[in-house]
């Protein structure tokens, strides 16, 4: 299987402070892989580097099946090359409904002089109701999202995602805030969603990552330190010393 | 939630009804063509005071629902009213030359009334030959395509430059007013071609329409005036209306958001800012044929930050409220600073409100930033909000934290 997403020999530094050092990762393009590590592995930033947002002072970047370098584009452009990211922090658009806010997240023209033409056809009302049907917001359309409870934001951000029909989800922290029956939900959204497409989860909650069931990488000091199944990483004497032990 | 665009935009609707309502009284009421109730300088007053509530709708959109804090606008809408000053000033110069010449025994040469012509607009500068820059003067149609062409293109390399490199914030604003600044300065110079800190004048006497007096013109403009805010308006509520409004919306709450679901900020935000440059042309070309006179004064910085207060004051991301922004504080500054307010004695200071209405100006920007964030506007919502809430088909009850159907829809 060929690579979606490859990236080798990846650094970055701040100010001296290295916070990705030779990383080098790699996800298939139907795959989940959670990420873990300790405050400041990198694990943020690495998800910054792989999105344009911070650009690595060495390394490659390379995406697709053409091996496109990610480097040279602009956040926009990766978005529109099928990378989709959810933060840490729940950002929803507070200020405007649910249905907004999933319409501009689908698949569509991102052009300005399209999207000022473009009005939803009742197929994509269609597409938005059964997406909000998804993530439990079918009942909440027309409400301004920053209404919204925290775990709600969560999932009207992982609604937004899915409507942009990535091949590669980038979720940092999706559990965060959420009651037990909503983290099996999410969980469920995340399983399904890797069947078609990769998903890399960063989490710090292990029982969510064993309900995830995949691959893990640990990151320490912006490099992996460990990769495979759980119970492999969590049995890795290092990693107990960096991460679990503490 | 596929209704019209009107259904969706009632105040489109009923701002619509209300300005045809106003335009009709003041016609109905106006020296010209009416009863002669209103004067024809207060009709000017009126036609002026239209074409500032449509540079504050063009703010609104850039402002309100982009968030880019444009010190600049004033500066395109003085170019529209240089763009077409310029016809103006030319045609109707040239039509005196060719009248006073007509009479001489030998008939001039065109050489000699395009001399003349010179020399009687650019003899206050010590100057009698045209500058390049009015090489279209003499055509009406192509200066009035430089109105909206003129400040378009001049807001295109500006935010091309500026948006590219990401500039925001408050140093966006900045960028605009030394921009706005630096183009004043420049038309204050003699050799700039536009005559100067004379500016260009005369331009409320229409050429070749000697026989028309100002009562009918002021009308004349008081409508088209009127057209181009209703036009305005409704051009601005349907860039609002779609997906193009919530991205710019998006773009004013959350830039980077928006960029990782996909949309090039930087050609929203040009797209919007070349937009409203051309909208704020086309009012100043409107304005200043009403005003008579147009001086690079006119553009100076504190100009654009009037405008911004203007917005504020009527309340920012919706539209009406910037027209009721704007009409209410210039019409109100006009009070004040033409000598009609009373001046208040103190007994050892008298107030003169020509002096303290910047303060007063002042003052209420900041009240309404401190105590009234959605301004004048936000009135209406006490009213919208006072209506029976619609209950069809809701089961918004006592669970849901008892949030009626309407709260919970805002």
């Amino acid at each position: 299987m060929s690579a979606l997403l490859e990236v080798s020999g990846v650094s970055v530094s701040f100010d001296g402070f290295k916070a990705i050092n030779n990383l080098s990762f790699e996800i298939g393009a139907a795959e989940m892989r959670a990420i873990i590590g300790p405050n400041g592995a990198g694990k943020t930033t690495f998800m910054d580097i792989v999105t344009g947002k911070t650009k690595p002072d060495t390394g490659r970047v390379l995406w697709g099946e053409f091996g496109r370098s990610l480097l040279a584009m602009s956040e926009a452009q990766i978005a529109r090359e099928g990378i989709g990211r959810k933060f840490q922090k729940p950002t929803v658009f507070e200020d405007q409904s649910v249905q907004e806010n999933l319409l501009m997240a689908l698949k569509k023209d991102r052009g300005p002089f399209a999207v000022l033409f473009w009005r939803p056809s009742s197929a994509d009302l269609d597409r938005v109701a059964a997406l909000a049907r998804e993530i439990g917001l079918a009942d909440h359309l027309g409400r301004k999202s920053g209404k919204l409870s925290h775990g709600q934001k969560q999932w009207l951000e992982i609604g937004m995602l899915l409507a942009q029909e990535p091949r590669l989800l980038l979720v940092d922290e999706p559990a965060v805030g959420m009651t037990p029956a909503e983290r099996e939900h999410t969980t469920a959204i995340l399983v399904e969603a890797a069947k078609t497409r990769a998903v890399v989860v960063v989490e710090h909650d292990m029982e969510f990552i064993r309900r995830l069931d995949c691959r893990v990488t640990v990151l320490h000091e912006g490099s992996v330190l460990a990769e495979g199944s759980l119970e492999r990483v969590t049995a890795n004497q290092q990693v107990i010393d960096v991460y679990l032990g503490r | 939630m596929r209704n019209s665009f009107v259904a969706r935009n009632p105040s489109v609707l009923i701002f619509l009804a209300i300005l045809a309502l106003f335009t009709l009284a003041i016609t109905v009421l106006s020296e010209g063509v009416g009863l002669g109730l209103v004067s024809t300088s207060f009709v000017k007053t009126l036609g002026k005071t239209l074409c500032l509530a449509l540079i504050a709708v063009a703010m609104d959109l850039v402002w309100g629902y982009a968030g880019i804090l444009s010190l600049g606008h004033f500066a395109f809408f003085g170019l529209g009213g240089y763009m077409i000053g310029m016809w103006l000033m030319y045609e109707r110069t040239r039509q005196i030359v060719v009248d006073s010449l007509a009479n001489a025994p030998i008939p001039p040469t065109p050489q000699e009334i395009s001399d003349a012509i010179g020399s009687q607009i650019f003899g206050v500068v010590g100057g009698s030959d045209f500058p390049v820059i009015w090489s279209f003067a003499h055509s009406l149609t192509i200066q009035l395509i430089l109105v909206v062409a003129v400040p378009g293109l001049l807001a295109l390399v500006f935010g091309w430059l500026a948006f590219r490199s990401r500039v925001t914030g408050v140093y966006l604003s900045i960028l605009t007013q030394a921009m706005t600044l630096a183009l004043s300065l420049y038309l204050f110079q003699n050799d700039s071609g536009l005559r100067g800190n004379n500016g260009l004048s005369g331009l409320q006497n229409l050429p070749h329409l000697d026989d028309v007096p100002q009562s009918i013109v002021s009308i004349w403009f008081f409508w088209a005036s009127a057209l181009a805010l209703a036009l305005g308006y409704l051009l601005a509520a349907w860039v609002v209306s779609g997906k193009f409004g919530s991205v710019i919306r998006g773009i004013r709450d959350n830039e980077a958001r928006v960029r990782f679901l996909g949309y090039s900020v930087e050609a929203y935000k040009l797209a919007l800012f070349t937009l409203t440059a051309m909208i704020a042309g086309i009012a100043g070309a409107l304005y200043y044929p009403q005003a008579g006179i147009i001086n690079p004064a006119e553009i100076a910085p504190i100009a654009s930050i009037y405008l911004a207060a203007w917005v504020a004051i009527g309340g920012r991301g919706r539209l009406y409220g910037a027209v009721i922004g704007a009409g209410f504080v210039s019409l109100v500054s006009s009070w004040f600073t033409g000598g009609q307010a009373p001046d208040v004695h103190l007994g050892f200071y008298t107030i003169r409100w020509v002096d303290w209405w910047t303060i007063l100006l002042g003052l209420s920007f900041v009240a309404v930033t401190l105590f009234a964030p959605k301004g004048i506007g936000g009135l209406v919502d006490l009213w919208t909000d006072r209506r029976a809430p619609d209950r069809h088909g809701a089961d918004l009850g006592p669970d849901m934290g008892s949030l009626r159907e309407r709260e919970a829809e805002r």
